[in-house]
Order: C-alpha cells, then sequence, then structure tokens
C-alpha cells in the first residue's frame, strides 16, 4: 500500500510518502495502524476532525474500504484558487 | 458532445488573451466568454505575505479538476472550459489561477466561471503556504468557501 502525506501533514510528521505493509481493510483500520506510531501520528491522523482522505486519487472517508495494493493519500483541508 | 477543456497545472505564467483566443478559435457559435484570474495579494488575514508557495497532489489535482468541469457541463450548456492553476513559488500580484468558460450566453458563462471556482477552492487538492515576516505558515481553509459552496445545491433558480 502507498501512503503518502500533504502540505502541513507531511511536514509535521517528515514523511512525503511510504510503501507499507498492511492488512487494513478500511481507511479506519490504517488510521489506527499509522496512530500506533506515537503520540503524533495519533492526533495528526486518528484524532484529526479535519483529516481529508483520498483513495486512489478520489475523495474517500473513514470508512471506505481498501486494497492492499491501493495508494492512500491524507492532508488538511484544500487552499488552493 | 466533447467541447474543448483544456487543463493545466504548472510553474509558468499564463496569458489570459491567448487563452481566450485558443477557446473561441473554432467555434463561432460561441457568443460568450468569461474570465476569472485569481492573484497573490500582498496581505492575508492581518499578515504581509511575502511570497507563497503553492504545492498540490499530482495526478489527483488534474482527475479534481475534470471532475469539476463535467459537473459544470452537466448544468451549463458550454462550449469550452479552460482552467490554468500555478504551482511552485509566486510573489504578491502574481496571477495564480485562470478560468475561462465559453458558451453562447452570457448568463451560462457567468454562472458557471463562478460554480467552477467555488468548486476548485474547496475540492481541487492544492495548498498554499505563507511566507510573512514572522515566518511561514499554511494557509487555513476558509469556512466561507464551504458556504460558497453549498448554495449551488440549493440554486434551482440556475
Amino acid at each position: 500500500m502507498l501512503v503518502r502525506y500533504f502540505a502541513s501533514l507531511r511536514e509535521q510528521l517528515g514523511c512525503d510518502s511510504e510503501q507499507i505493509n498492511s492488512s487494513a481493510t478500511t481507511v479506519e483500520q490504517l488510521i489506527s495502524e499509522l496512530s500506533q506510531r506515537g503520540e503524533l501520528w495519533q492526533q495528526l491522523l486518528a484524532d484529526n476532525s479535519r483529516l481529508q482522505i483520498a483513495v486512489n486519487q478520489a475523495i474517500a472517508r473513514r470508512n471506505s474500504p481498501l486494497q492492499p495494493e491501493d495508494e492512500v493519500a491524507f492532508f488538511p483541508p484544500v487552499t488552493g484558487g | 458532445m466533447a467541447i474543448p477543456v483544456t487543463i493545466r497545472v504548472q510553474t509558468e505564467d499564463f496569458d489570459v488573451s491567448t487563452e481566450l483566443k485558443q477557446l473561441s478559435a473554432n467555434d463561432k457559435t460561441v457568443g460568450a466568454l468569461v474570465s476569472f484570474v485569481g492573484l497573490v495579494r500582498d496581505i492575508n488575514e492581518g499578515q504581509s505575505i511575502q511570497a507563497m508557495t503553492l504545492e498540490h497532489y499530482p495526478g489527483m489535482t488534474e482527475k479534481a479538476l475534470h471532475e469539476i468541469v463535467q459537473a459544470a457541463q452537466q448544468r451549463w450548456p458550454l462550449q469550452g472550459v479552460t482552467i490554468i492553476h500555478r504551482i511552485g513559488d509566486l510573489l504578491p500580484s502574481d496571477q495564480i489561477v485562470l478560468v475561462i468558460t465559453a458558451s453562447r450566453h452570457r448568463h451560462a458563462a457567468f454562472e458557471s466561471a463562478d460554480f467552477l471556482m467555488d468548486f476548485l477552492k474547496s475540492k481541487a487538492p492544492f495548498w498554499k503556504k505563507e511566507n510573512t515576516p514572522e515566518g511561514s505558515r499554511w494557509v487555513d481553509a476558509r469556512e466561507s468557501d464551504e458556504v460558497a459552496l453549498a448554495r449551488w445545491n440549493n440554486a434551482h433558480a440556475l
């Protein structure tokens, strides 16, 4: 699974993308797995009510299903234009 | 019917008049072109802005913009759309985004350009980081952008 982070999340987590072996079948499960890395991850992913999610480059939700080869992205609310 | 749709995400600047001419060049039934150009302001939320950096999600950005254009096409009889969004480092007064809509008549062109900008601001994965005298900061999403978006769901009159 490819996990990508953008903007303030990328900076705060110090990671722009990573290939991980995850058995998560929903975004929520993936977030729980990643949040076990420490308080910062917990705070920025699991406890972040403004967290935006994309699966395979389409907007997704915490209950969206995941496949092992999916590309998942986490980012803050968008601010373009 | 397929209409000309141009979507570009680029570091380079763009020329509005070239883009306007291009969008209507091959269609003599176009009676209205509306363009919106967004510029970098030198002040935001009371702080002066020295420069700005724009990040995006390559691949998803283009996909999201195409979906936004499709949604506009379902609501208005459009004959062409151009969206150009710049990324990278920008300075105050720099052009940041261009939306052009082409239609037979002005109302469709005006309204769809407004719609496209509202959706772009809330749905396309771009993020701004500002450099201020006190350091750099990520721009916060505005509540007003969500409100602007919501009005299209209730706009039966359009």
